[in-house]
């Protein structure tokens, strides 16, 4: 666990530098996160995205349009639920912010609608992506559909053949998939497998990035585009409840259901924010995906941010049951925020995530990812900290596509907590 | 020492005495630890002994500049407990005498940042390499780094590709040192290239460079070698000479064999 530090990072950049907008700053760093570090033949693309994607989010009417998307299409706003009986186990307060019931079933079609706008306004040919859990794929799929673009989508073939329906799901929307065969077989090669692609022709394909990590602008485009989440969902807490919670939790891979929730409470100093990352099965390295937790600073998929790694500078493998947090890199701006104390990361372990979904379907007939069960063993942790709080969860999925996983844990006999 | 010290001169020369000979300068990439680490001094040895300039791929987890021959040389290398600290060794231990190629190393960043830039000069600087070429270093990221090497006379070479717009060419050619490392074309390494389409190209590169500039990514032949020899300075093989080192072959008989001369018994 990070201990909370006030001010600022080893760079001298701050919190309120973040909360202003002067982060990134004009080199896409996060104090000293982000950047852009990626072959020669990407920085012109990157370049073009970036002033692209400014000049969009600046204008009226491109803003409109995302807006009428979301609203039309994806059913936005989300509802915020009051989980009566969890509130009533736990002896908390606890919201749950639906993304499970945004279109395509999590918050990933926020991202993947706005960024395939911006292909179809940038001209682009056709739509690159990658996928972990399968649910940023089947969002891309779905966004290209809609708006007539052809699209691939990467996933390693360990996470296809673990999350089988999304695959189904994709190829029923028109994408195209490809299982990727090589590196560790799960997202992290996908985005590899991505990146080979978008080298091959950085003019006419546009690379459709699902998490808040890679090169500038990526992690702040990602984040701007599920900001949406946090905005609706403070607006949602202080109708509902007349103030501001006292937590604010949400589970982290690359992190871009959290940063987009946490975004707008950054400058709401008395509201605790926690990010909760796959603990996998143990704290061995190559067992788990707890990378704010036990990450270093290292440069993978064109930034730098914290990774798991060894002393050469190998990427470590990783290990959790939701293949969507398995993976061992964070967003940069997640790394920032840990730096410089703003929130809490903490890992939540394979058992206890299983625990947590089970219970959650139980007591209030959701069915949660297991990548937003994290979070739920998360916030019941932090409810047994501070009894009475008022807990705001972000939901960030829906469990349908885990069945398969469910199904084999109890085959195996079931996971130790 | 200076920012044209002992590394850069050492790979201009190679490459001027190269033109000198009327041909192009071959810079020859293999991955360290492959295919075996008990193999690979051998091996750089024998590369040494024959090319102009030889390129040390330091294996990485994550190679995403790289296709399927290079990753796969990678992945064995690490298989078999590759790491930097090892490979500096390794070239350190390599005799000079008679005096071979000078080493180059090429490396993603990661495994140099863990190592520490200012220990991976002094160390690199001992093993007496001469230059370092980072595919995922762009110039706008690199300067930290070039400001390790350039005391210790070790060249940080840049890239550029076709995709780079005449402006930013300038700035790349003018920051890099040693060589200019010309990609040919778009995607990874190991794909082929069409000479002729890449001439307007590299006489544009060869206009503004202040260095030398190598072709690289899709040299396979003694015909790409002479083809693209007619517009640059020099080639870099690299996937065609993994392959090579794969199927069980010399790596500098494959050397001699890019240059058209016939094998020796």
């Amino acid at each position: 666990m990070i201990e909370s530090r006030a001010g600022a990072g080893t760079s001298g950049a701050t919190l309120e530098d973040l909360i202003a907008g002067r982060l990134p700053d004009e080199r896409g760093r996060f104090g000293e996160f982000g950047g852009r570090f990626v072959p020669e033949t990407l920085m012109p693309a990157l370049g073009l995205l970036e002033h692209g994607a400014r000049e969009a989010l600046d204008d009226a009417a491109f803003r409109d349009s995302y807006a009428a998307q979301l609203r039309d299409w994806i059913g936005r706003p989300t509802p915020l639920t009051r989980a009566e009986r969890l509130s009533e186990a736990w002896g908390a307060h606890l919201w749950l912010k639906r993304e499970d019931l945004a279109h395509t079933g999590a918050h990933k079609i926020n991202n993947a609608i706005g960024q395939a706008l911006l292909a179809r306004r940038m001209g682009a040919n056709r739509v690159i992506a990658e996928t972990g859990a399968g649910q940023h794929g089947v969002a891309s799929a779905a966004a290209c559909s809609r708006l007539g673009l052809p699209c691939t989508v990467y996933m390693g073939e360990v996470d296809a053949a673990r999350q089988r329906p999304n695959v189904q799901r994709m190829k029923l929307l028109g994408a195209e998939v490809v299982q990727v065969t090589s590196g560790d077989r799960t997202l992290r090669a996908a985005i590899d497998e991505a990146l080979r692609d978008w080298v091959s022709d950085p003019e006419g394909t546009y690379y459709l990035l699902g998490s808040a990590v890679g090169p500038h602008p990526y992690p702040w485009l990602v984040r701007e585009l599920q900001a949406v989440i946090g905005i609706e969902a403070r607006d949602g807490m202080i109708r509902a409840t007349g103030s501001l919670p006292d937590g604010v939790v949400a589970c982290v891979g690359g992190g871009s259901n959290a940063i987009g929730l946490f975004h707008p409470f950054l400058a709401d100093a008395e509201v605790e924010l926690l990010g909760i990352e796959a603990g996998g099965s143990g704290t061995g390295l190559g067992e788990h995906a707890a990378t704010a937790s036990h990450g270093s600073p290292g440069v993978l998929h064109g930034s730098r941010s914290l990774l798991l790694q060894d002393p050469y500078g190998q990427v470590r493998d990783t290990h959790s049951v939701s293949a969507g947090l398995d993976y061992p890199g964070v967003g940069p701006e997640h790394s920032f925020l840990a730096e410089i104390g703003r929130v809490r990361y903490e890992a939540v372990g394979d058992g206890e995530a299983v625990a947590a979904l089970e219970e959650c379907a139980a007591a209030e007939g959701i069915i949660p990812a297991l990548e937003s069960a994290h979070a739920l063993a998360g916030a019941k942790r932090w409810a047994r900290e501070r009894p009475g709080a008022v807990i705001l969860l972000g939901l960030s999925g829906r469990g349908d596509k885990d069945l398969g996983i469910l199904d084999g844990l109890r085959e195996a006999g079931g996971l130790v907590a | 020492m200076t920012a044209n010290g002992d590394g850069n001169q050492r790979i201009t020369a190679a490459i001027g005495n190269a033109r000198e000979a009327g041909r192009p300068a071959i810079a020859a990439f293999i991955t360290a630890g492959f295919p075996s680490t008990e193999h690979f001094e051998g091996l750089l040895a024998s590369t040494a002994a024959e090319a102009d300039l030889v390129e040390v791929g330091v294996p990485f987890s994550d190679p995403m500049a790289d296709g399927l021959t290079i990753q796969r040389s990678s992945r064995t290398a690490l298989q078999h407990g590759t790491t930097l600290p090892w490979i500096l060794e390794t070239v350190a231990g390599q005799a000079d005498d008679p005096p071979t190629a000078p080493v180059l190393l090429m490396s993603y960043l990661n495994p140099i940042m863990a190592h520490g830039f200012e220990r991976f000069a002094a160390d690199a600087a001992r093993a007496r390499v001469a230059g370092l070429i980072v595919p995922d270093l762009p110039l706008e990221e690199s300067d930290p780094l070039r400001a390790e090497l350039d005391p210790v006379g070790i060249a940080l070479v840049q890239l550029v590709t076709p995709a780079t717009p005449t402006d930013r060419l300038k700035q790349v050619c003018a920051a890099s040192r040693g060589f200019v490392y010309a990609v040919t074309m778009k995607g990874t390494t190991g794909a082929s290239v069409d000479a002729a389409a890449v001439g307007d190209y590299l006489a544009q590169v060869r206009e503004v460079s202040p260095v030398p500039v190598l072709a690289g990514f899709g040299v396979r032949t003694a015909s790409d070698v002479a083809r693209l020899g007619r517009y640059a300075d020099g080639v870099i093989v690299g996937s065609a000479l993994v392959e090579a080192i794969e199927e069980g072959m010399d790596p500098g008989e494959f050397v001699r064999s890019l240059r058209g001369e016939e094998h020796k018994p």
